[in-house]
């Protein structure tokens, strides 16, 4: 496999089958992966599970677990292969379907979340409607129940997708009511959308939506500048709340009856701010914003927050890269050592960077 | 800053900050952008400057200062001082005039301005009919007399500005009263001179621009002498003693018109082009001067020869046989000299010719044979050459500041040993605490050390770069080198020198190491100097060592500038800092980043394609690091190219105009009519009015890897932390680049007993990929006590305790997006402020600084000391990140304002307020320096005084009202003592205030009702008496 990769005439597919703790390596030739049915029965042939029905999925490049149930998302898998492809093996009668998703492999469950809302802590019965999801959430519409009807709160997940946000911005003014009357006030507008781009995939933004909020923070007073660099800040997880120009469409809720209806759609989204004050505490951090840290031993860790008291560890992400070798009067390090990983979660997954020589070469089984 | 006020604050924590923090901006260093007035008071000996922008700026003795802006903003066309008082009036290009003055308030003068006027002619009347073309303060400071463009003369009554319209002397009234053969020429057209009798306040002279002169007498209305040239007139001296006029022209000519009053002088005797006999550009203003030895002073601003001199800035000094033309490399705005002050001298005696040019202000002794140049104290033309870095130093040990000093004052043989000779006032600000250094680096490749301890910023050092490099002029050749008989006798003067020879020799970074006195120095061509001081002269050869920061990558081509070229063989160096070696690095870019070690002899140096680090010890490259990213093509062809060719950047920089490097409006938007600057700013304005009209928008896109200059390296920092374990701490050395990512390397120095036989070696440690991925621009290790690490060898010298090595240690980045603490050495996350996400501001440039308490004596924190994009200055806590206090303090636009800005480790800043300006500010309560200073008018003393108890006794020598006949009182016996009349005044002078003329019998007749008597200045001869105090 290692090989192949390196006189480049094909990446190398490395599929681990997690079943009981069992792994398995091998290889696939990238530029012929074949049909899913063939992968399938390959599968298990090499876990020699011959009559056993199975949910196969991938670790993608953003650490998503995805499925693999038909050809066009198997050659997705492969070709995200980098060179090492990462594939889970579960079976059927015991599948979480609720492992799918986005995020799905990074995220830590926010102790503040489930402090703000309590409901959260029963676990609500998954409805498998169909086969997991095959979508990733691009987009959400958000905290309906706490804004005007006028307003829209727009979650966009820059994270799970390599598609650009693709908006502008610009300066306009729009009307207010204040105690003085109607009045002029400058306000930011989005002026245009991209084609293609996250934005306008949603289908929630809109050229002309008057933009009153990027993660809580008013916009008001705030020239375009700042705006565009709060942004931009924020871009990994930015949440947009806007009043859209076409108010037709707004969301029509019926009076604080319901609880649960009136209750936010979006559960996923961890300790955000907008009932509170925007805080530097740094019990709000959002989990998608850790650095990568690449010790001289060649392995990159997600950087693990220190822990506070009230929160556990609870899941580290652990990317490993190559060695890089010493040169121009680097001394080369010796000892290579992989650092100790927290595990509690069986979601573990491995990338390769597509330039970084391989550290392992023939193991075909790891341990990690 | 609502947050700041949630409940559970501390207030003990809000006091706390009130008495550690205060934002002030204090003093602005350098020399005014564009001065457009001069004024001098020679009883005060206070010189006045203002600006375009309607600011004005009083100077004396070093450290005193005074700052007035006018609330219009107009520039200020003329400034003059009231005879002998602490109050100026100004004349804005409005028209406007306004009556200023230093007023004594809590032990400290403070200038402020007490009226404004515009002069209003009769109804119906031209507007130019009020134009004011000159001012005249007559020697009573009752009265302004005002010509006009219309001809008249307009009398107006101080303070008040009470304009007295049956004085006024209209164009017609004098014509009236002119013989008949001169009353058919045409009208007077516009007064271009008033000046007062040298002796007698009821003779005024009046110039009109047509070539009439007349000799006008204010009790009698009448004209006492009138003389008539043929020539337009351009301004007129009066001689010392009344006898003579000294009138200069168009034509680049002036005449002497002797004055008798019993004979009208048809034709001037004596008349003289000094510059001719082809034609000549206008001599605009004049000055004679006489002297005890006889022969007088001519000097006169102008009058080149017109078809190969007329665009040189020329003013010619003409005594003894001598003459010299001063040749100035900006416009000069005015001038002045500097003369015996006390005015029943009979001789003028000048001793110093003071020039406000465009650029700079020159001071030329003219007692010293030869007149050269006199250092001033203050008013540096920080421009000399573009800045284009600067970096500061706090606390320089006293060994290095002896050795500095003295290696500038082999560089100033050349300036007169004379005292400053603009001495008034008093400074009453402590003496500096300590000695801090700020180093400029210039376009020319020279590095500047300016003494910023207190108000005065003075120029202690220049270092020259050009002399390693190969350039196309050689830097001996000067153009001074002129022969014997030059004619016209061409001298260059002052340091303003807009050219630059090459761009490539700009420095871009400059880093000192006060202990050690090492300095390393990087440029635009990616060339790293290191220097040592050195007292003596050295010839030596500079070893020179390239760096390859590209390594093995291949197919990138560098599009921008070449590398300079060293110069071959030994170069000779003056004492000072002399350069041993020269890093070039390959792509020759510029060096966005530098470091110095002086205890381990390192160097480290960034560009945009990576970086490097070398052992200066044993000369040797220790390891090279590229950080380009693969699809950065921007890096590799140079910001150069992309817009112009080496050439073309090489002819623009001759022609380039320094001002556009900073934003013209500095206050407020300024221009006069009829200028240039009027046409630029009028365009600016249209130019912004267009952008608003087009919609601007903003693309809004997550930050990429494949973004371009992700790998230019933003910051280099080195520390002695623990690095790969928690047990041993090693030197390290930190990068942090526009991408975000951070780079840490465990460092291996050889003891220094093998310092010079074991190399030193690197070990690629660490690398962090901030996830947001926005540019490194602070790296800092605090140690166990959250104490910043002390700098290199400074506990070696017992100016800092030893960090805590006991405790983890913790590192900072601070990114344009994020402040963000990680524990060492496993580098995990502690704490992080987002200043973006929340705030919408960027960080621009962060220095770790402490702060004092003004309350408590050792009471002290270290923070934080942040400039945001939008030009606001915040204090953010360390270790807990907490923000402080917000002030803003530069205004948003003003890029270059905020590019410019340094941080000093005691809470203090600089930013160029315009090409030639710093303005310090201050973040502490602590540490503030500020002009602190008591001009003392004895006027204003008096008046008050004897506004309260009007009696006989204490009128001494200070009255300025005394019995009208006593017009030329004989001065004392010591005039020098202030204050000690031993029986030398006159006699025993009359209560006087200036309501109540002196009823006295002897009342001379000339004395008009309004002007009841003579003015009798306190004899007051030398210059170099100390301020006068009220006599006995």
């Amino acid at each position: 496999m290692n090989r192949s990769h390196r006189h480049g005439a094909g990446s190398g597919c490395l599929g681990t089958m997690e079943f009981g703790a069992e792994f398995r390596r091998f290889s696939l030739e990238r530029s012929k992966p074949g049909k899913f049915e063939e992968f399938y029965g390959l599968l298990q042939h090499v876990h020699k599970i011959p009559n056993v029905d199975v949910l196969v999925g991938y670790a993608d490049i953003h650490g998503d677990l995805l499925p693999i149930n038909n050809d066009d998302n198997y050659h997705k898998a492969v070709s995200t292969a980098n060179p090492l492809l990462r594939i889970f093996i579960q079976k059927k009668e015991e599948a979480d379907y609720s492992a799918f998703g986005t995020d799905t492999l990074i995220k830590k469950k926010n102790v503040l979340t489930n402090v703000l809302r309590p409901d959260n802590h029963r676990k609500k019965p998954h409805i498998v409607i169909s086969m997991p999801q095959d979508f990733r959430p691009v987009s959400s519409i958000i905290d309906v129940d706490i804004l005007p009807e006028t307003h829209r709160r727009v979650r966009l997940y820059k994270y799970g997708t390599e598609k650009p946000l693709g908006f502008y911005i610009r300066d306009g003014s729009s009307v207010r009511v204040t105690p003085h009357g109607l009045e002029k006030v400058p306000g930011i507008f989005i002026s245009r959308l991209v084609p293609g781009g996250l934005a306008q995939s949603t289908g929630l933004l809109a050229v002309n939506d008057e933009v009153l909020e990027v993660n809580g923070i008013e916009v008001s007073g705030k020239s375009l500048d700042q705006v565009t660099d709060m942004m931009i800040a924020n871009s990994r997880n930015l949440i947009i709340t806007v009043r859209p120009a076409n108010q037709r469409n707004n969301v029509i809720r019926n009076s604080r009856t319901s609880g649960s209806s009136g209750q936010s759609t979006d559960n996923s989204l961890p300790g955000y701010p907008q009932q509170i004050e925007p805080s530097f505490e740094p019990e709000d951090e959002d989990s998608d914003e850790d650095d990568i840290i690449i010790e001289d031993n060649g392995v990159p860790q997600q950087i693990p927050k220190a822990v506070h008291n009230t929160e556990s560890l609870e899941s580290l992400t652990q990317i490993e890269l190559s060695f890089e070798s010493g040169q121009n009067g680097f001394i080369p390090s010796s000892e290579v050592s992989l650092a100790p990983l927290a595990s509690g979660t069986n979601t573990e997954f491995e990338t390769r960077a597509p330039d970084q020589k391989l550290l392992e070469e023939d193991g075909t089984i790891i341990t990690l | 800053m609502r947050r700041f006020l949630r409940p559970g604050h501390d207030p003990a924590r809000e006091r706390l900050k009130r008495d550690l923090f205060q934002f002030n901006k204090t003093v602005e260093h350098g020399f005014p952008h564009q001065p457009s007035a001069l004024g001098y008071s020679p009883s005060l000996r206070i010189l006045a400057i203002g600006t375009r922008s309607g600011a004005i700026k009083l100077y004396g003795a070093p450290g005193v200062e005074f700052m007035g802006l006018h609330r219009e903003n107009n520039a200020a066309v003329q400034i003059h001082f009231l005879p002998g008082q602490c109050r100026l009036v100004t004349l804005l290009d409005d028209n406007s005039l306004h009556l200023w003055s230093l007023k004594v308030k809590g032990g400290v003068s403070e200038l402020q301005e007490d009226e404004s006027f515009t002069l209003r002619g009769p109804p119906g009347a031209a507007p130019s009919a009020t134009q004011i073309t000159v001012v005249l303060p007559h020697s009573s400071c009752q009265l302004l007399y005002l010509g006009t463009e219309s001809g008249s003369v307009f009398v107006v009554q101080l303070p008040a500005f009470r304009a007295l319209e049956d004085r006024t002397i209209s164009s017609e009234a004098v014509l009236q009263r002119l013989p008949e053969e001169v009353r058919h020429r045409r009208a007077f057209e516009m007064v271009e001179a008033l000046q007062e009798h040298p002796r007698d306040p009821n003779q005024i002279l009046i110039g009109y621009s047509r070539g009439l002169v007349v000799i006008w007498d204010l009790q009698g209305s009448c004209v006492l002498c009138h003389f008539l040239s043929s020539q337009q007139l351009e301004n007129v001296c009066w001689q010392r003693d009344g006898h003579l006029i000294v009138s200069c022209h168009s034509d680049g000519g002036y005449c002497q018109w002797p004055v008798s009053s019993d004979t009208l002088q048809p034709e001037p005797p004596r008349s003289c082009v000094p510059y001719g006999p082809f034609p000549c550009k206008a001599i605009t203003k004049i000055f004679w001067l006489t002297t005890k030895q006889g022969l007088p002073f001519t000097i006169f601003q102008g009058g080149m020869p017109r078809a190969s001199y007329g665009d040189r800035h020329c003013i010619s000094v003409v005594h003894n046989g001598q003459q010299t033309a001063f040749d100035f490399t900006s416009r000069v705005i005015d001038f002045t000299v500097l003369t015996e002050a006390n005015p029943e001298a009979a001789f003028d005696d000048p001793y110093a010719l003071v020039v406000l040019a465009e650029e700079e202000l020159v001071v030329i002794d003219l007692q010293t044979a030869g007149w050269p140049p006199v250092q001033p104290p203050y008013l540096a033309s920080l421009h000399c050459s573009a800045i284009t870095c600067s970096h500061h130093v706090s606390n320089i040990p006293l060994k290095l500041w002896e050795r500095i000093i003295a290696a500038g004052s082999r560089q100033n043989t050349h300036f007169s040993t004379m005292e400053w000779p603009i001495n008034g006032g008093t400074s009453l600000a402590p003496a500096p605490p300590q000695r801090d250094l700020l180093l400029t680096g210039h376009e020319d490749g020279t590095v500047r050390f300016w003494d910023a301890s207190g108000v005065c910023l003075r120029l202690l050092y220049k270092l020259s770069t050009v002399r390693v490099f190969l350039t196309d002029t050689d830097p001996n050749d000067s153009l001074n080198a002129q022969g014997e008989d030059e004619w016209p006798p061409l001298r260059k003067v002052g340091s303003f020198d807009p050219y630059s020879d090459d761009p490539r020799l700009g420095i871009q970074k400059i880093f000192l190491c006060k202990y050690s006195g090492y300095l390393a120095v990087a440029g635009t061509a990616g060339q790293v100097l290191v220097l040592e001081l050195n007292d003596e002269e050295a010839e030596h050869a500079v070893e020179q060592v390239e760096a390859d920061l590209l390594q093995d990558q291949e197919g990138y081509r560098w599009k921008g500038h070449e590398r300079l070229c060293a110069r071959p063989g030994p170069v000779h160096f003056e004492p000072g800092f002399q350069p041993f070696v020269l890093v070039q690095c390959q792509p020759p870019a510029v060096v966005t980043s530098l470091a110095l070690h002086s205890e381990w002899r390192l160097v480290a140096f960034g560009t945009s394609h990576g970086f490097g680090l070398f052992d200066h010890q044993q000369r040797r490259q220790v390891f090279v690091k590229c950080t380009l990213h693969p699809n950065d093509q921007l890096a590799l062809e140079g910001p150069l190219s992309r817009v112009k060719s080496l050439k073309k950047s090489l002819r623009q920089s001759f022609r380039r105009i320094r001002r556009s490097r900073v934003s013209s409006r500095k206050r407020r938007p300024a221009g006069p009519p009829g200028e240039v600057q009027e046409g630029r700013s009028r365009a600016e304005r249209t130019g912004l009015q267009n952008v608003e009209l087009a919609p601007v928008q903003r693309k809004i896109e997550a930050r990429s890897a494949e973004d371009s200059f992700t790998g230019f390296v933003r910051t280099l920092y080195f520390a002695d932390t623990y690095l790969r374990d928690s047990f041993r701490h090693c030197p390290s050395l930190w990068a942090g680049t526009n991408g975000g990512t951070v780079y840490a390397f465990a460092l291996r120095v050889p003891p220094a007993e093998r310092r010079m036989d074991e190399p030193v070696r690197a070990e690629q440690a660490k690398e962090i990929q901030l996830m947001h991925r926005a540019p490194v621009v602070g790296i800092l290790v605090l140690d166990g006590h959250s104490v910043p690490l002390p700098e290199p060898l400074e506990v070696a010298h017992d100016l800092s305790k030893s960090p805590d090595m006991q405790g983890s240690h913790q590192l900072l980045v601070v990114s344009e997006e994020q402040f963000k603490v990680f524990a060492l050495p496993g580098v995990s996350a502690r704490l992080k402020l987002k200043l973006t996400a929340l705030e919408g501001s960027r960080v621009r440039r962060v220095g770790a600084a402490h702060f004092g308490s003004c309350r408590a004596e050792r009471y002290r924190e270290h923070h934080l000391a942040v400039l945001t994009n939008l030009g606001d200055i915040q204090v953010v806590s360390l270790p807990l990140l907490k923000p402080q206090v917000r002030y803003s303090c530069i205004r948003r636009e003003d890029v270059s304002g905020i590019a410019s800005c340094v941080f000093t480790k005691h809470g203090q800043g600089f930013y160029l307020i315009s090409p030639s300006e710093f303005e310090r500010f201050s973040l502490s309560t602590k540490w503030l320096v500020e002009p602190r200073c008591l001009v003392d008018s004895a006027e204003t003393k008096n008046h008050s005084r004897l506004c309260d108890r009007p009696g006989p006794e204490k009128a001494s020598g200070r009255a300025r009202w005394v019995k009208g006949q006593v017009a030329f009182a004989p001065a004392p016996a010591h005039p020098t003592l202030p204050g000690v009349p031993p029986g030398g005044w006159p006699e025993s002078p009359s209560p006087v205030n200036s309501a109540h003329p002196p009823s006295s019998a002897s009342l001379p007749p000339f004395v008009c009702p309004t002007l009841p008597c003579k003015l009798v200045r306190r004899p007051h001869s030398s210059r170099d008496q100390g301020f006068p105090e009220r006599g006995a």
